[in-house]
Parts: structure tokens; C-alpha cells; sequence
């Protein structure tokens, strides 16, 4: 972990109440897909965590959906601002388990993370599909992004405005064929996604969260594997150790 | 050169500065960041008899001030802590650690304190009785003087160890209880633990944490605690030891002169993982500030 200052770049709106910052600064601390960063904000005791869409050397994309007051006025930082962040914390996904053909399963505010690995698994020639679930059409965000880097990328709509009409359970099945599941998302959707493959995989939990690098213990969750706590043991679970 | 040095029960500390129990695990965490031993000493994490998962999640929630936490003394128990966490600490801390000890009975806590009490590195015994988060015990022990006074002497009857007495806030007279511990023997108080308070979750309308209520803590209660540290240091002889709220450097100084002997700092570990490395840092040039040589001196200095 690394306290690190950043400045804004680049924020926008990338679709209703989901918005992307891109970030210049030391992004050594990050190792790998799937860990998150701590943000501190003006008027906020707590830091508020949120996962790395995207890195590289010197750059960090950062994909944020509103979901209070923290998040709201986050929307205002302007061009230019910094932001003191605590960097390369949890543990992320392990890119080494999957096979040939893994699927990449997002819900809402479990996408970013997911973009992030999906370029990192290409790259190592691996055949990514996605699969996203969103309330509805103006809530889509990043899925062309997906598709940009080369993942067969599914979408389902709670109204059926766009791709299948459902569940992003309706997306995995519109999916077909994989042979391991990386998935972020809120717990109601982890268990729909865990229940409905047979997969293997890797599961990415949101949690409240004290600290965000293990010294308060708010975040504990119970494991096949001991007590763990989803800020730096996880956030991402192997299946076989989660206990619904 | 000003001097940080203070007593603390007979115990030399290099500086007055401890950071709090529950914010600092059993110090791991942090011995990744910057070297401990800089600090006076640390209070690591409530440790029961028997191991504890602690309170469903959500845990934690927010308020203008600071945090609540509804942790409810998550911890692996006692004998672990004794065979990993104390020679996993070996490693990267080598003074003196202040044990915190809880529990749910009279029983509970002699026996942890006298397990702890044998443990060579254990420098101080800090007895939680004002645990807000975990039902019948904790907090039950601290909002009554009796009872304070009755774990006090017991935990004192098997322990060599200056014996610390953490009290709680959530009550009406805080220099009741502080007088009952001194007079069953502790060597000290410290004091505040945390604010019983509560959040809503307006989306579900209902309690925000799983516990429903938990303990409040931050720059929000800093007056509230410091007020409390001033009229314990009227009531009692033995030292204090201030918390609550503590962030600065500016604020360790406000608290000895309110009366502490030692301050600890407990959430603003969690905003700022090098809040006591920096608090240290700034000590020095705070105190020629205001032309204060020697921190001992200062102690209690509000007092007319």
C-alpha cells in the first residue's frame, strides 16, 4: 500500500450517475486487476474505496457510480484537482487459474474492475467473453469499451432495451460456452451468478468498509477457508471458499 | 531540544503516543508502512478467552464527525494471540505492548488478563470494561462503578503488570467510575471508548449497522473526551490515559493539559495509516511553539 497524490486528468459521464476519471501519477503500488484504492474527499471522514478500472506507468482510470453524498459531490472535482489515494490495496484476481475461455460477469458498479483484467487476459491470449447486466439502455456504460479490446461482450436489460431482457444471469446464458467465471457485482448477483454455472471462478465482494487496508476488521466475512476480511484478504473470493 | 519522555505507570515511553485499540490490529499492518518502534507503545486489538467472529457486517457507517464501528471484539483468543500474534510482534516491535483485555465476565477477564500478564512483552494490561458493540459484558462492567471496582481488584489480585481500566463514555458521572478503579487498585485509567450511537439506512428504513447501534468515534468527540480527561484528573490520582478523537499533534498536547499522561489515537489510524508517524514528527515543533520543554511538565496544566 502507498499514499499517493494524483490529478484529474480527464471526468466524465459515461452514462446516468456513472462517471470516469482518468488519473496522472505513481501507479507502482498497483500489482494487478481487481484491487481497489481508497479516495479521500473533502467533508468525508471516511475514504471512500473504489475499485481500478485501468492502470498503467503514471496513469490510473478510475469508474465510479453515485450512490450517495461522498459520491455525489466527487462528480463536481474538477479538471486539475488532486486526490490523496491509498493505492494497491486487496488482493485482486489471480490471473494465472482460469483456462482457454473464461467470462468475465458484471453488474452495475462490479463492471470497472472487470476492464481491466479483460485487457490483461487478452494480451496473454486468452478468449474473453463478457457478460453485463443493467437496469436499463441509458445505464449501460463501458460495454463498447469491452468490445473494443476484442471481448464477445453479452448485455442484458432488466427492461429488454438492449441485448437480452433479464438478469445478467440471461447475459451468461446468451454467453455460451467458458470455462471460468471472474465476476464483481452486488452479493444478490454473485450467489444468481454462482448458482447458475458450474464454473470454477473468482469473485470480487463490495463491502463497508473502515479502513480499506485490514486494521479495523469492518469488513469481515465468514470463509470455508477462516474469517476473512474483503479489503485485504479480498475483495475477491475463490468460489469453493465462499459460504452464501 | 524539547523531550517527549513521559512515565506512564512506572514505564518509560520514548513519547506520549499510542495508537488506540481496534485500529491497529496487532500492529502488522503497519510495521509495512514505518518502523514502530517510534511510537510510545501500542494498545493491540480487545482480546477475549475464546476466539470471536464479533458482530454481522455492516460494521461500520459514517457521520459528520468521524465513524461508528459495531465490530463487537473480533478476535482470534487469547492462547493465539499468545502463540502467533505476540512472536509475529517480536519481529518488528521491540518495546513494551499494552494488552488490551475484554470479556463477558468477572472470570473472563482474570483469566486473559493473567494469561497476558505472564507474557514478557506485555507492558501494561488495559482492562476494556466500556465495550459498546457486545452484549452482556463489555460496557455493562464500565457504566457502574460497583462493577468496575469489582473487575478492577479482580484483575489486579493475579496480575504483576500495571493494570489499565478503559472507560466508558456512556455514562453520567465518568469520575465515579474512574474514583471506584482507583480505589480497587488500578494503576490507571484510560479513557474515552466510543459514543453508543446509531445510523438509518433511509433506503431500507432500518438501522444501518447489522448491531443496530455501535460506537462513535473521530474529531467529533475530541471536546467530549477532553472534558471527560479534565474531570477525571480532578477525581483520581492515577494516571490517565486521554483518547478520543485525537488527530494532531496539536491535540496530544490538549489532552496532557487537560490531564493525560499518555494519549492514544484511534481512528485517525484508519483515514491516514502514518497518522501516529506523523503525530510524532510534528511533536517537537508544536511544543517550542508554545515553549514547552518537557512534555511530563505540561501534564494536567489546565488546572488552575
Amino acid at each position: 500500500m502507498e499514499n499517493q497524490i494524483f490529478t484529474i486528468a480527464n471526468h466524465e459521464n459515461l452514462a446516468k450517475d456513472v462517471y470516469r476519471l482518468t488519473l496522472r501519477g505513481d501507479t507502482s503500488a498497483i500489482t494487478t486487476p481487481g484491487q481497489f484504492v481508497n479516495v479521500r474527499l473533502s467533508g468525508y471522514y471516511l475514504r471512500r474505496p473504489l475499485s481500478v478500472c485501468d492502470w498503467q506507468e503514471g496513469e490510473l482510470k478510475l469508474v465510479y457510480k453515485v450512490l450517495g453524498h461522498g459520491t455525489a459531490d466527487m462528480t463536481r472535482l474538477p479538471v486539475g484537482a488532486e486526490l490523496d489515494l491509498l493505492c494497491g490495496l486487496g488482493n485482486g484476481y489471480d490471473m494465472e487459474k482460469c483456462g482457454s475461455t473464461p467470462l468475465l460477469i458484471g453488474g452495475g458498479a462490479g463492471v470497472p474492475p472487470l476492464y481491466g483484467l479483460a485487457r490483461r487476459l487478452i494480451a496473454r491470449g486468452k478468449k474473453v467473453k463478457a457478460a453485463f447486466g443493467f437496469n436499463a439502455a441509458d445505464e449501460i456504460f463501458l460495454a463498447e469499451d469491452f468490445a473494443a479490446l476484442g471481448c464477445e461482450v453479452f448485455v442484458a436489460t432488466m427492461d429488454g432495451s438492449v441485448g437480452v431482457k433479464g438478469l445478467v444471469t440471461a447475459a451468461m446464458e446468451a454467453a455460451g460456452e467458458y470455462d471460468y467465471v471472474y465476476t464483481c457485482g452486488p452479493m444478490p448477483m454473485l450467489k444468481a451468478v454462482c448458482d447458475a454455472t458450474a464454473c470454477s471462478g473468482q469473485y470480487s465482494f463490495e463491502e463497508r468498509m473502515g479502513c480499506g487496508f485490514g486494521a479495523c476488521v469492518g469488513c469481515t466475512c465468514k470463509t470455508k477457508y477462516g474469517d476473512k476480511r474483503i479489503c485485504k484478504d479480498g475483495p475477491v473470493l475463490e468460489k469453493e471458499e465462499i459460504i452464501w | 531540544m524539547v523531550n517527549t519522555r513521559v512515565k506512564l505507570c512506572g514505564v518509560e515511553l520514548d513519547n506520549p503516543v499510542i495508537p488506540a485499540s481496534g485500529t491497529f490490529g496487532y500492529g502488522q499492518e503497519f510495521a509495512e508502512l514505518y518502523d514502530l518502534n517510534i511510537l510510545g507503545t501500542f494498545s493491540f486489538k480487545g482480546t477475549t478467552a475464546a476466539p470471536r467472529y464479533g458482530n454481522a457486517t455492516p460494521r461500520i457507517a459514517e457521520y459528520a464527525g468521524g465513524l461508528l464501528n459495531a465490530v463487537g471484539l473480533q478476535n482470534p483468543g487469547v492462547d493465539a494471540v499468545i502463540e502467533k500474534e505476540l512472536p509475529a510482534m517480536a519481529k518488528f516491535f521491540h518495546k513494551s505492548v499494552m494488552a488490551n483485555v475484554s470479556g463477558f465476565s468477572l472470570e473472563e477477564y482474570v483469566e486473559v488478563a493473567s494469561k497476558l500478564d505472564g507474557c514478557e512483552q506485555v507492558g501494561w494490561l488495559e482492562v476494556n470494561i466500556s465495550c459498546p458493540n457486545v452484549h452482556g459484558g463489555g460496557m455493562a462492567f464500565g457504566t457502574d462503578p460497583v462493577a468496575a471496582g469489582e473487575v478492577t481488584a479482580a484483575v489486579k489480585e493475579v496480575c504483576r503488570k500495571p493494570v489499565i481500566v478503559k472507560l466508558s463514555p456512556n455514562v453520567t458521572d465518568i469520575a465515579a467510575i474512574a474514583r471506584a478503579c482507583e480505589e480497587n487498585g488500578a494503576d490507571g485509567v484510560s479513557l474515552i471508548n466510543t459514543l453508543l450511537g446509531m445510523r438509518i439506512d433511509l433506503r431500507r428504513r432500518r438501522p444501518l449497522l447489522a448491531n443496530t447501534t455501535g460506537g462513535m468515534s473521530g474529531p467529533g468527540v475530541f471536546p467530549l473526551a477532553l472534558r471527560m480527561v479534565y474531570q477525571v484528573y480532578e477525581a483520581v490520582k492515577i494516571p490517565i490515559v486521554g483518547l478520543g478523537g485525537v488527530s494532531t499533534a496539536e491535540d496530544v498536547i490538549e489532552m496532557m493539559l487537560a490531564g493525560a499522561t499518555a494519549v492514544q489515537v484511534g481512528s485517525a489510524n484508519l483515514v491516514d495509516p502514518w497518522a501516529c508517524e506523523k503525530i510524532i514528527r510534528d511533536l517537537p515543533a508544536v511544543m517550542e511553539k508554545y515553549r514547552m520543554e518537557n512534555l511530563t511538565d505540561i501534564i494536567g496544566g489546565a488546572h488552575g
